[in-house]
C-alpha cells in the first residue's frame, strides 16, 4: 500500500493532506501535472473547484468545464487536460492530473475508465499514506518535546545540591518533585564563614528549559552576591539587577533567602514574592512575614529583612506554591492552614520526618491517581533540643527472621536508657512487628532493599523509626483482627502485626510517601501501664 | 539466634501436652501442625500448649496458635497454655486468645523479666 502511495505522490497533489485540509481548513492545495509543465497549482481553499471535485462522478475534463474558479484557470494556464478527483469516504484527497495525451488523442472512454478505476483504488492507498505521515509528524513533536522535558530536568537536578549541609544540633532535610513538566523550583544551601548556612528556596515562573535556564542563572548569581554580601535583603537586591536586563519576557522569580546562624539559631531573611517560611515550635505555628517584589521584574528593588530566633526543638519550614496549591477531587486547595495544621503536630520529629509526614498529607488530600500539577518544594530544618540524642541507626536486609537482628542490635540501648523491663519486652515485639511488616509488606523480602531503623532518644521517651524502601505499594489495610471471626474461619488467621504494635507503643503513626513508608513507635521510659500490671 | 521449633508430645490418660522448644514464628508451622495432627491421632481429649521453652512468638506464631486452636474448638478439645512469661500472657489477653483457652499461671520468670 505505502509503495502504491509513494508512487502516486509525484502526480497527485503536494500538499500532504492539501486538498481535504485545502476544503476543510483552508490551506491552500497544491497540486500538480507531470507533463508537458509540472508547476504546481494552487487551489485556494475557497476555491469553488473543490466541492465540485469533491462530488464529481469521475475524469473531468478541464477544457470543457465552465466555473468560475481560479484554480481552473491555472489548471488550464498549467496545460492540465483532465484531472480525476482523489476521493474517499466522501473526503477529497488528492488529484490527478493529466496533461494532454502523448499521442496528441483526446482521453478515450477507455482511458477514463482505467483512470477512475485507478483513482478509486490509489485515493484509500493515498489517505492510509497520509495518515500515517500525519502520525509520525505528531510523534516526533511529542518526542521532541519529551526530550525538552528531560533536558529541563537534567538542568534542574544538576543544580540542587546532592548532599544536605550537616551541622551539630541542627536536622535539615529537602524534597524536590518535579511535576512531568518541570517547573522552575529550586532550593540550595550556602556554607557561610563563622558558622553560618545560607538558605535559598525559589520558583521560576513558567516552566521547561527556559524556566530552568532561569533557575540555573539565578542560583549561580545568588550564591556568588552570598559569599560578598552579608545582609539577605542586599543579596536579592543584587540577584534582582543582575536578573532584571536578561531574563524573557513574561518571566520572573520569587526566592526567599535566609542567613542562619547555627551557634544561636538567630534567622534573617529576605523575601522576594515567594510563600512566607513556618516555624513551629511547641506546638504553636507562626508564619514569619517580609516584603519584596519577586526578582526580574523591576529595577532598584529593595528587600525587606525580618530576624527569628529558632529555639531549641523549632521547626522552619520553607515549600514553594506546589505544596498549598496541590488540589483534593473538589478542587480545594491544600492551603497554608492544612500546612500549618501538619506543622503544628510536627513534635519532635527530625527534618526528614516532618517532610515524611508532610508529603503524606499531601499524597492522602490529593485526588487518587491525579497527576502532580507543579513543582513541589520542600525544605525542613529543625533545631534539636538538648535532650534528644540518636542512640542507633543501622540497616536490615530484607529477609525472614532479621527482624531478630533488629532487636538484637537495639536491646542494648533500650537496656541502657531505662527502659524497665516489662516496657522492654513490649517495644520488642513492637520493633519486631514493625521491622516484618517492612520486609514483608513494604519491601516484598527482597534481601537487597533495606529496611532503616533508627533510635532516638527524644525526652523521656524512645522513638524507633522503621522505614522501608516500598517505592509506591500501599501498606495492605489489614481488617482490625476478631479472634470470634478468626476462629470462626471468616477472617485469615493472620494479620495481627499492626494490632500489636498498637497495643504494644504508646504512641504509633505510619507515614509514607512514593518512596518510603515508616513506622514511628514511641515508648516513655515510664508509664502507667507498668505499674497497672505490675 | 534463632532457634527452630521442636515439639515433644506428652500423653497421659487422654490428655496430650506439647512441650514446645524455640520460636514459635513462621518456621514454626509445620511442627506445630505435625504435632497437632500426631495429639489428634492419639485420641487426646485436651491439649496442653507448654511454652516454658518458647522465647519468642511473633503475630505469625499468633496466627498458627489462632489455627491451631480453631482446630482444636473444632474436635470439641480444650486448650490451655502454661509456661507463659507475662509478657506473652498479656499479648494472649490482647488478641483474646485467653478467652478462647486456659491460660495457666506460674510462669517461670525468664532472665531479666519482672512480674
Amino acid at each position: 500500500m505505502s509503495s502504491v502511495a509513494h508512487s502516486l505522490r509525484r502526480i497527485v497533489s503536494r500538499g500532504r493532506t492539501a486538498p481535504a485540509v485545502a476544503a476543510s481548513v483552508g490551506e491552500p492545495a497544491r497540486a500538480a501535472s507531470p507533463a508537458p509543465s509540472p508547476a504546481p497549482v494552487d487551489i485556494a481553499p475557497n476555491d469553488p473547484i473543490i466541492p465540485y471535485f469533491q462530488s464529481a462522478a469521475g475524469a473531468v475534463d478541464i477544457e470543457a468545464l465552465e466555473l468560475e474558479s481560479p484554480a481552473l484557470e491555472s489548471m488550464r494556464a498549467a496545460g492540465v487536460k483532465l484531472v480525476v478527483p482523489l476521493v474517499t469516504q466522501g473526503e477529497l484527497i488528492g488529484l490527478l492530473n493529466l496533461g494532454p495525451r502523448l499521442s496528441d488523442q483526446e482521453y478515450s472512454g477507455d482511458d477514463r475508465r482505467l483512470l477512475e478505476s485507478l483513482a478509486a483504488q490509489a485515493a484509500p492507498a493515498v489517505r492510509v499514506g497520509q495518515l500515517v505521515r500525519e502520525q509520525e509528524v505528531e510523534i516526533r513533536s511529542r518526542e521532541r518535546l519529551e526530550q525538552e522535558l528531560a533536558v529541563a530536568r537534567l538542568i534542574q537536578q544538576n543544580f540542587l545540591p546532592r548532599t544536605l549541609p550537616e551541622a551539630a544540633g541542627w536536622s535539615v532535610a529537602a524534597d524536590y518533585r518535579p511535576a512531568r513538566e518541570v517547573g522552575g523550583d529550586f532550593y540550595d544551601f550556602i556554607d557561610l564563614p563563622d558558622g553560618r548556612l545560607g538558605i535559598v528556596v525559589g520558583d521560576v515562573t513558567d516552566k521547561g528549559v527556559p524556566a530552568a535556564l532561569v533557575m540555573a542563572a539565578t542560583r549561580s548569581v545568588l550564591r556568588a552576591s552570598a559569599q560578598r554580601l552579608l545582609e539577605p535583603g542586599a543579596v536579592l537586591q543584587r540577584v534582582n539587577e543582575h536578573l532584571v536586563p536578561d531574563i524573557p519576557e513574561n518571566m520572573f522569580v520569587t526566592c526567599l533567602y535566609g542567613v542562619l546562624e547555627l551557634d544561636t539559631g538567630r534567622l534573617v531573611f529576605a523575601n522576594a514574592g515567594h510563600n512566607l517560611p513556618m516555624v513551629s515550635s511547641e506546638g504553636a505555628v507562626t508564619e514569619l512575614m517580609a516584603r519584596g517584589m519577586p526578582l526580574g521584574l523591576m529595577p532598584g528593588m529593595t528587600y525587606e529583612e525580618t530576624e527569628a530566633v529558632l529555639d531549641p526543638g523549632a521547626h522552619l519550614l520553607l515549600y514553594s506554591d506546589g505544596v498549598t496549591e496541590a488540589h483534593d477531587a473538589d478542587r480545594e486547595m491544600f492551603g497554608g492552614g492544612r500546612l500549618s495544621a501538619v506543622m503544628s503536630q510536627a513534635g519532635a520529629r527530625h527534618g526528614s520526618a516532618l517532610l515524611r509526614t508532610l508529603l503524606a498529607a499531601l499524597a492522602a488530600f490529593a485526588a487518587p491517581g491525579a497527576e502532580q500539577e507543579d513543582d513541589i518544594t520542600l525544605v525542613a530544618i529543625r533545631r534539636e533540643s538538648g535532650s534528644e540524642a540518636l542512640l542507633a541507626e543501622f540497616s536490615v536486609a530484607s529477609e525472614p527472621g532479621n527482624e531478630r537482628e533488629a532487636i538484637r542490635q537495639l536491646e542494648p540501648a533500650f537496656v541502657a536508657a531505662g527502659l524497665p523491663a516489662a516496657r522492654l519486652e513490649r517495644m520488642k515485639t513492637a520493633v519486631a512487628e514493625a521491622v516484618m511488616n517492612a520486609m514483608e509488606h513494604g519491601n516484598g523480602f527482597r534481601p537487597e532493599v533495606p529496611v532503616d531503623i533508627r533510635l532516638v532518644r527524644e525526652g523521656d521517651a524512645l522513638v524507633v523509626e522503621v522505614t522501608d524502601g516500598g517505592s509506591a505499594r500501599p501498606m495492605p489495610e489489614a481488617p482490625e483482627p476478631d479472634i470470634d471471626a478468626k476462629l470462626a474461619g471468616e477472617q485469615t488467621p493472620r494479620g495481627w502485626g499492626l494490632f500489636l504494635i498498637r497495643n504494644m507503643v504508646d504512641e504509633m503513626d505510619v507515614s509514607g510517601d512514593d518512596e518510603h513508608h515508616t513506622t514511628r513507635l514511641v515508648m516513655r521510659l515510664e508509664g502507667g501501664r507498668d505499674d497497672d500490671r505490675a | 539466634m534463632t532457634t527452630a521449633l521442636e515439639v515433644r508430645m506428652d500423653v497421659s490418660g487422654g490428655a496430650a501436652t506439647l512441650l514446645l522448644a524455640g520460636d514459635v514464628d513462621r518456621d514454626a508451622a509445620a511442627a506445630l501442625d505435625r504435632a497437632y495432627s500426631e495429639a489428634a491421632a492419639a485420641g487426646a481429649a485436651s491439649l496442653t500448649l507448654d511454652f516454658a521453652a518458647v522465647p519468642y512468638i511473633n503475630s505469625t506464631g499468633i496466627a498458627l496458635i489462632v489455627g491451631l486452636l480453631g482446630r482444636a474448638r473444632g474436635a470439641g478439645v480444650p486448650v490451655t497454655a502454661r509456661g507463659l512469661t507475662d509478657h506473652y500472657r498479656e499479648i494472649f489477653e490482647i488478641t483474646r486468645l485467653s478467652d478462647f483457652m486456659t491460660i495457666e499461671a506460674g510462669a517461670p520468670a525468664p532472665e531479666g523479666s519482672t512480674t
